[in-house]
């Protein structure tokens, strides 16, 4: 039996074009380096059967030439898998389309608030530092936006500012 | 009878899902059949516990193949445990949702999906804490995966499809090592099945090891939520349906720390990176409660100390001692229902209060005491106040960390000290800001009114000069260069003296200010009591429980009855 360079190579080679597309916002894009990751693994797990052989049917070939069946079993299951996850993800991003007419892996905006906020609780804080829903009722963000800089110290009542 | 009965808690419910999604055109007897099939498999999980405990592990060989070739499912007193406290946790969990889902109709599961995903969730659990060989394992992981997709993103609106695709990848990723570690197992090794694994992993040279030892811990990792391996999950689990979001912080992560347990003890029972995992113990209890404390959203604290606790778990785990495994096991049982329980607190808080934000709400103890005390008895436990059994389980593991002696392992108790210290600040937060505070005093109920009310008092004084067309009252006391934008500011400036002086100052904000609370329906009510009062019970029946706690964990380290039960006594190859 001879080694292959040709697994190896392309496990790599698959395994990095995946994780290359894996790591773009765009879902389309995470879906196919999905599809190039499962195939790499698949090819690592077939390659962990050993050298090529024959078939293992017994009275086909002979015992000694058999290839392992039990890698291409687990590829058979881990193919089935994927492909389910597959159908998932594009299911996601139809839907994701549908919603937002963008595909792209979107911000966690609660995350961003809290890491911008200084204090830990709402009155201990600049009321400008909150998000517009969570400012009190009398706060001066009701004015318009041209006058923001001239409002700071002013107290007013919710709704005064639309003219 | 353990032939018939060990398959039943993966069988059970996969029929039965199966059956829900016939009878998805009706719903009342579709939540029968539900409820039905998971209190069965409570009960087959239960026997199986005491059958465990009595007699120790022992296998069951699915469709008669021989050993080595075929799937085994083994059950010993670690996987029994956890299979009742999962299945209890789900029945409990279910229960809420039926009485959500009578509540609000099918506006939160459309189609009737919910019941079949959430019985292949189940499924895909205890296959999990079954499987006796390492693709079994990932068979496991990969239905109930599969089944947490489907919860996480159920109804489809822009918030779960963002939080389920942060989840989705992530949860792929961890897979696929998983599965390439599987591959690399298997060439290394010649056979997945974990009790053959445990003898001839040993023999392979140490650098080998140490490789399949750490994809095998970077996957599990990524699932119980390990930090650095943890950013996931506050990020995903805040967006789903309350009952949803419950059982997966009970049992998703917990998979994980099953799985990390059996890879500790079971395949590499040398303690190769024991001190790499203790580090990581610290760091996810740290970063986790840290992030709990800084959280002005309920469900997002609550994710954030589901994260730092399973630091508790690992600790013990990377201990590697008896007691400190004991003390794991049993913080997983703990955790599983008071996590679990909290989240179905939190979903009454929203549903009752409008919000899980608790900048906005307030007066929660004096409109509702009841779900305060729901809410008050876990968090506490979660706290470790003592004599809940949250606090049980944190001194045993300090007590194995201080037996233990070193440098790392004192380190440590000071971390988990220093977090269970954290985590009463961040429960006591919620408590005092959404439970104690009077309603007048949260920012959300302050209206038009109150604030005139205020500013009243506080701009008098230039209140008078404000009504002058030519500006001299002017506010701030800047001139403006800009002339509009300060006539503009001047029409704002007049409307508001005038809403102030139209308002009796002192008056309390009218009675239809306070939000009316939304009824909570008793079923949900009825599903958090009984957790809660399981919670409870934890504490009453910690002293049987940790025995069976160090029963499991000598189990775990000695390996054989493992092993033994796989191949029988004699015939360990």
């Amino acid at each position: 039996m001879t080694p292959t360079i040709v697994l190896p190579v392309m496990i790599g080679g698959l395994y990095a074009a995946g994780v290359y597309l894996l790591l773009d916002r765009s879902l389309t894009r995470v879906l196919l380096g999905f599809l190039l990751l499962g195939n790499a693994t698949n090819l690592l797990v077939l390659s962990a059967g050993g050298p090529s052989g024959l078939a293992p049917i017994l009275g086909y070939s002979d015992p000694e030439a058999f290839n392992d069946p039990l890698p291409q079993a687990l590829i058979l299951t881990a193919i089935v898998i994927t492909f389910g996850v597959a159908a998932f993800l594009l299911a996601i991003i139809h839907r994701s389309w549908r919603l937002a007419r963008n595909e792209a892996v979107g911000t966690d905006e609660e995350d961003r608030r809290v890491a911008a906020r200084r204090a830990l609780d709402a009155d201990e804080l600049d009321p400008d530092e909150l998000a517009p829903d969570d400012r009190a009722a009398g706060h001066a963000d009701s004015l318009a936006e041209d006058l923001e800089e001239l409002a700071d110290d002013v107290d007013l009542p919710a709704g005064s500012g639309t003219r | 009878m353990i032939e018939v009965l060990a398959p039943l808690p993966v069988l059970l419910p996969l029929l039965g899902a199966a059956g829900a999604l016939l009878v998805s055109g009706h719903p009342a007897f579709q939540r029968t059949l539900s409820t039905t099939v998971l209190s069965a498999v409570l009960a087959v999980s239960v026997v199986l516990l005491f059958v465990a405990d009595a007699e120790g592990a022992s296998s069951v060989s699915v469709g008669g193949w021989p050993v080595p070739l075929g799937i085994v499912l083994v059950v010993d007193r670690l996987s029994a445990l956890m299979l009742v406290v999962a299945s209890t946790v789900a029945l409990g969990v279910l229960v809420f949702a039926v009485g959500q889902g009578a509540a609000d109709g099918s506006e939160e599961t459309p189609l009737s999906i919910f019941h079949p995903t959430f019985l292949v969730l189940v499924a895909g659990v205890g296959n999990a804490f079954l499987a006796g060989d390492l693709f079994n394992l990932y068979v496991g992981f990969e239905i109930l995966l599969m089944a947490s997709y489907v919860l996480l993103t159920l109804g489809g609106t822009a918030a779960r499809i963002r939080g389920g695709i942060t989840y989705i990848i992530v949860s792929l990723t961890s897979s696929l090592v998983f599965l390439a570690a599987i591959g690399l197992v298997y060439a290394a090794t010649g056979t997945v099945n974990m009790a053959q694994l445990a003898v001839r992993l040993g023999e392979l040279p140490e650098g080998t090891q140490v490789l399949l030892q750490s994809m095998l811990l970077i996957a599990f990792g990524i699932k119980a939520a390990v930090f650095p391996l943890s950013a996931w999950l506050p990020d995903s689990y805040p967006t789903a349906p309350a009952p949803v979001t419950a059982v997966f912080a009970g049992l998703l992560t917990k998979v994980g720390v099953y799985a990390i347990i059996r890879t500790q003890t079971l395949l590499f029972p040398g303690g190769a990176l024991d001190d790499l995992l203790l580090w990581a113990a610290l760091a996810t209890m740290l970063v986790g409660i840290l992030g709990a404390v800084a959280q002005s959203d309920l469900r997002r604290m609550l994710s954030f100390t589901l994260v730092s606790h399973i630091g508790y778990m690992v600790f013990g785990i990377a201990l590697g001692t008896a007691a400190g495994l004991a003390g794991a096991v049993f913080y997983v049982a703990h955790h599983i229902a008071i996590q679990t329980t909290l989240f179905l607190v939190a979903g009454l808080v929203e549903r009752q209060g409008g919000t899980t934000s608790i900048d906005k709400l307030g007066g929660l103890a004096r409109r509702s005491p009841l779900l305060a005390v729901l809410f008050f008895v876990p968090a506490m436990n979660l706290a470790g106040i003592p004599p809940l059994s949250g606090f049980i389980g944190k001194l045993g593991l300090l007590q194995a960390g201080v037996a233990e002696g070193t440098a790392a392992a004192l380190t440590l108790v000071a971390g988990g000290v220093a977090t269970s210290l954290l985590t009463l600040l961040a429960v006591a937060r919620v408590w005092t800001r959404a439970f104690w505070r009077s309603p007048n005093q949260s920012p959300a109920e302050e209206t038009a009114a109150a604030a005139a009310a205020d500013s009243v008092q506080r701009h008098r004084p230039s209140g008078d000069g404000a009504g002058s067309p030519d500006g001299a009252g002017s506010p701030d006391g800047t001139a403006s260069p800009d002339g509009s934008a300060r006539t503009a500011l001047q029409d704002a400036w007049r409307r508001h003296t005038a809403v102030a002086t139209a308002t009796e100052p002192g008056l309390p904000p009218a009675a239809g200010a306070v939000r009316a609370l939304r009824p909570l329906p008793r079923t949900m009510v009825g599903a958090t009591a009984a957790l809660v009062a399981l919670t409870v019970a934890l504490t009453g029946l910690a002293g049987p429980l940790y025995g069976l706690a160090d029963r499991a964990s000598v189990d775990l380290l000695e390996r054989t009855p493992y092993v033994s039960s796989v191949f029988g006594v004699d015939e360990v190859p």
